[in-house]
């Protein structure tokens, strides 16, 4: 089996959270107490228990609206900082499939407060979660589950209108870079999150920023950077993608 | 839909206007995204910026229940700049027609008014006819009295400056949309309009829709790939439900409801519509064979010629009579039933006035509610402000099936009928709604055989045998909707074997075709597209006669060629006198040479771009809503159509340009439930992502009144009032009307008390009892509202 990639393509999503909600029921993850909080976004943000998580931001450009949706997930990344750090931490946990490049946490296994907190501050993109009753960490699998079995990821699966793709990593990248080109007439600003490095590549038409804090790394995300300084020597990698 | 979902893909331009494509329909928006990889343009027009509005090219905000000034203002664009496909407004629409002298049009008033009847006598809007009984035309298009010369008369009114003021969209919004829309006015481009409740909800819904069939007519969209009036149904088979009569006014297929005056079948037959026009089809000629059939299935062997088939046993409506659902309750409300079924449906939230809707429900002596969940019309007695000692109606629960625990066929609103099969049991006792249905008529009839009871015949003589070794079989009733030749004991091929002599059977004459001899036609699955269209002819069944896109004849000129062969869903060839493609609307030879006119339903055998027929008027008007905020009409001294039909009294209160209600509300739906919620509210994950009701809110309304995002707040309007939380957002805006600023508010009615318990209540609680004229659709989404934040003190006392 090939690495596997997510293309995550804004553009097309509509934020139906088809996504999010199949997330839920495959994984078989119990919906949390929510309310009404002045905003559509609901859960507010990731948990134990919500892997995957359609982040809503509106705002104004050239006193037009826009709507900007983020189908936010783990990155897969290919050199995981999470785990480095949980291994540094002595902790075995977190796993990296090599057949598919899945990144994927043992949610069964106790991890202390300070080392959860540690681990999910070690991921740029802010993606794992601890809970505090079963004191285990969890985040999006890749569905490696169905994936093994030739299934797509449920998230995937589910997209109606293209935003959500998975496959081989050289068919997305070439998915990825297709769509970028046609984007880039009409949206200047149109680029690609994490796709050297990582196996869930965003499209985005906008700044990174515009969607969510956590889209792309930040330089003044100085305590982020140097969580990863300390925990990982392919510093390289990221580097270039910041800013 | 004339056309269907996957059609889409093959438009150039598409419009959303009255809808909210991406959220109501998210799974449709797949076809959307694949024309826009090709290129098209896709535009939604709404008072709010949505999540449709987010994925648009362009954007263009109106006031809510302003719609036919938007279009009117289009329709003038076309016609100014002669953007409209002259072949086909010639040769297949009426715009060629001469209209009588007797009709005008003056200061809101079309000729024929009666101001005591609030109506019109439509006679004077008729045709000039030839000796023969022909309507004359003028080919030239130049005489002032034909179609396209009244048209262009009647809107040359809704200039750019009123409709700016009328709709508060800004003017180069406007010009965007016109300029992209009217490209599609030639042969080669398609332009399609998808509409939902955001048209059908306003005392002028039926306009909203005809004023962009004209547009569509006039730049010869209709019948074409990619073209189309598209209504998407807000319920998977809410399109069989109206196939198969659920409103009062049609029987099964589009029949008409008998009238007391029609006492016989020869009267009923004798409104069978006509044409003196040898090269109009008038297809409803056949109308005698189809209710013929109908009573047949109806009341099989007891049904016989000498008796009228059992015409007699059919109940008619008294000849006046409106029996829609506003006038039901209102009757309810007064004390007029005993009792009452709630099937699928959940009336306590759903209805308009849902005050007066729950408050009528205790007038019942006993209702039963069928549903998958309870309900707030379930349980409406022991609601918010009810008694229960005080209550006398006696409630049945009975829990039904879920659409995974049947079988059965649903029908899109591509008109599809697509069977699905049984996936898994339903729990305890949930029985599927046709099982209770067939059981209960059972009962029904053998209390009826022992007790009579006035007037048993209907139900003693009714054909009640849909069941196969001793079990109802959802089979049989799919047979007996495609219909029998009695002679042969056979299943018809299609509904023109149909015959009005009482030898043969047809539930429903168009789904004849879709269950035969050779099998179950909505159960089929094969993906062949021959014509590269998304047509799919053996993927499932298609009324009528598998026919994907209706009025297709007009995709070709009058020698049969497409006129656009990149997209050909039908041609001619000569050679073989057959037509290649989409099963054409009959299979006549082309209209130049013996065929019949391609608008085959219609009695003129071409499409209305003026159209005599409804309630309020030939062509579309605009109105202000029931509620609105300003007191007078821009266009004339017509403040709201008038012809409307208001209940008054009681709970039945309106308040237009009353400063305690000054904004103007509308209500909606979100992705993550689904109409009242009976089914949603129930998903945790789905209450998760939407938990609570809300009140969408601009930024700048939200400082005017002093509140914050997330606060709680109370709407009211002169009916009732409902709490939400505040969503101030920059995708509402107020609008400039007539020089003043007037707000929108927004609220979904998917909440209901019951569940959850913090979910918050209905936002039907605030709707008007006042609907369209020819529908009686309630004013859902144009009403006046006030919001306030509740304080702790406020919230103290409540």
């Amino acid at each position: 089996m090939a690495l596997k990639t997510f293309f995550i393509d804004t553009s097309k999503c509509t934020a139906c959270r088809g996504c999010q909600i199949a997330c839920k029921q495959w994984n078989m993850n119990p919906a949390t107490k929510t309310v009404q909080r002045g905003s559509h976004q609901n859960p507010e943000d990731l948990s134990f228990v919500t892997f995957k998580l359609v982040r809503f931001s509106e705002l104004e450009v050239d006193g037009k609206p826009k709507w900007y949706f983020f189908p936010d997930q783990c990155r897969h990344c290919m050199t995981p900082p999470c785990m480095i750090t949980a291994e540094s931490l002595k902790y075995k946990h977190i796993a990296k499939d090599e057949k598919t490049g899945a990144v994927v946490y043992n949610p069964k296994i106790k991890v202390k407060p300070k080392d959860a907190k540690a681990i999910r501050e070690s991921c740029p993109w802010d993606i794992p979660r601890w809970d505090e009753k079963t004191q285990g960490m969890a985040k999006c699998t890749m569905c490696i589950d169905r994936v093994r079995e030739g299934m797509l990821p449920a998230c995937v699966k589910t997209c109606p209108t293209g935003a959500m793709n998975f496959g081989d990593r050289d068919a997305m990248l070439d998915m990825a870079n297709r769509r970028l080109e046609q984007l880039k007439k009409l949206y200047p600003k149109a680029q690609l999150l994490n796709a050297d490095f990582h196996q869930a590549v965003y499209l985005v038409i906008d700044d990174p920023q515009k969607y969510h804090k956590y889209a792309l790394l930040q330089k003044q995300e100085m305590t982020r950077i140097a969580a990863i300084k300390k925990m990982i020597r392919h510093i390289a990698d990221f580097v270039p993608l910041a800013g | 839909m004339t056309n269907h979902y996957i059609d889409f893909r093959n438009a150039d331009v598409i419009i959303n206007m009255g809808g909210n494509v991406a959220e109501n329909h998210p799974v449709s928006f797949k076809w959307i995204q694949d024309a826009r990889n090709k290129g098209a343009t896709f535009i939604h027009v709404d008072p709010r910026f949505t999540r449709t509005s987010s994925k648009a090219d362009i954007f263009a905000r109106l006031r809510s229940g302003t719609d036919i000034a938007f279009i009117g203002g289009m329709i003038k664009y076309i016609l100014d700049n002669e953007l409209y496909d002259e072949f086909y407004v010639k040769n297949y629409t009426n715009a060629t027609f001469i209209v009588n002298d007797q009709y005008g049009f003056d200061d809101g008033l079309f000729a024929g008014y009666d101001p005591t009847k609030r109506s019109y006598d439509k006679a004077k809007w008729s045709f000039v006819k030839d000796e023969k009984g022909i309507p004359k035309r003028d080919m030239s298009l130049k005489d002032d009295r034909c179609v396209l010369q009244i048209l262009k008369k009647h809107y040359s009114r809704y200039t750019m400056e009123k409709v700016v003021t009328i709709t508060g969209t800004p003017q180069e919004d406007l010009e965007k949309v016109y300029k992209a829309y009217s490209a599609t006015g030639v042969p080669d481009k398609a332009g399609t309009i998808l509409y939902a409740m955001g048209w059908t909800q306003h005392t002028v819904g039926t306009q909203n829709i005809r004023s962009m069939s004209i547009v569509q007519l006039l730049l010869g969209n209709m019948g074409i790939a990619g073209g189309g009036v598209n209504a998407l149904r807000g319920e998977s088979n809410v399109q069989g439900s109206t196939d198969h009569a659920l409103l009062f006014h049609i029987i099964p297929a589009y029949l008409p409801t008998p009238r007391a005056k029609l006492q016989t079948l020869a009267d009923y037959n004798a409104t069978t519509p006509k044409t003196d026009d040898p090269r109009s089809a008038n297809w409803w000629q056949n109308r005698p064979k189809y209710i013929a059939s109908l009573l047949k299935s109806m009341f099989g062997d007891k049904a016989m010629k000498d008796n009228d088939f059992g015409y007699s046993w059919l109940p008619k409506l008294e000849d006046t009579q409106n029996a829609s659902w506003l006038v039901l309750f209102d009757e309810m409300y007064k004390g007029k039933f005993t009792g009452f079924f709630a099937w699928g449906m959940n009336p306590a939230c759903s209805g308009a006035n849902a005050g007066k809707v729950r408050e009528a429900l205790t007038k019942l002596d006993w209702m039963v509610n069928v549903n998958v969940f309870d309900s707030e019309t379930g349980s409406f007695w022991q609601g918010p402000g009810m008694d229960p000692k005080k209550i006398k109606t006696e409630v049945f629960q009975l829990p039904c099936a879920a659409f995974l625990e049947k079988e059965g066929s649903i029908s899109n609103s591509g008109r599809w009928s697509q069977w699905r099969w049984k996936a898994t049991n339903p729990p305890g006792d949930a029985t599927p709604d046709s099982e209770i249905m067939y059981e209960l008529m059972k009962k029904v009839k053998a209390l009826y055989k022992k007790e009579k009871g006035a007037f048993p015949d209907p139900i003693l003589n009714l054909k009640w045998d849909y069941e196969t070794k001793g079990k109802f079989d959802i089979h049989t009733v799919a047979k007996e909707i495609n219909g029998y030749d009695l002679t042969t004991g056979k299943l018809v091929a299609n509904f023109t074997k149909l015959k009005d002599d009482g030898t043969t059977s047809c539930g429903n004459w168009l789904y004849s075709g879709s269950y035969t001899e050779d099998g179950n036609m909505a159960a089929r699955r094969k993906k062949d597209d021959p014509t590269g269209l998304g047509l799919f002819p053996q993927w499932a069944w298609c009324w009528p006669v598998n026919r994907r896109i209706i009025y297709n004849r007009a995709s070709v000129d009058l020698d049969g060629k497409p006129r656009n062969p990149a997209k050909a869903v039908i041609k001619w060839d000569a050679e073989a006198k057959k037509w290649i493609g989409d099963v054409p609307d009959g299979g006549w030879p082309p209209m130049g040479t013996e065929g019949f006119y391609p608008f085959i339903m219609k009695p003129d055998g071409v499409a209305s771009i003026f159209g005599p027929g409804l309630a309020d008027g030939p062509f579309p008007e605009h109105y202000e809503p029931l509620e609105c905020p300003i007191e007078k009409n821009i266009m004339s001294n017509q403040r709201i159509n008038p012809v409307v039909k208001i209940l008054e009294g009681g709970p039945d209160t309106f308040a237009t340009c009353d400063p305690k209600y000054p904004f103007v509300c509308t209500t909606y739906r979100v992705t993550e439930h689904w109409q009242t919620g009976v089914l949603t509210r129930w998903l945790p994950w789905l209450v998760e992502a939407e938990p609570q009701m809300f009140c969408e809110i601009s930024q700048e309304l939200a400082k005017l009144r002093g509140i914050e995002n997330g606060a709680k707040v109370l709407v009211e309007t002169s009916r009732g009032k409902v709490e939400a939380t505040a969503i101030v957002t920059l995708r509402l805006k107020p609008f400039v009307i007539a020089g003043q600023t007037v707000h929108l508010i927004g609220l979904p009615y998917h909440f209901g008390w019951l569940h959850p318990k913090d979910g918050g209540d209905s936002a039907n609680l605030l709707t008007p009892t006042v609907g369209d004229p020819n529908t009686m659709i309630p004013e859902s989404k144009a009403f006046m509202a006030n919001v306030t934040k509740i304080t702790a003190q406020k919230a103290g006392k409540a």
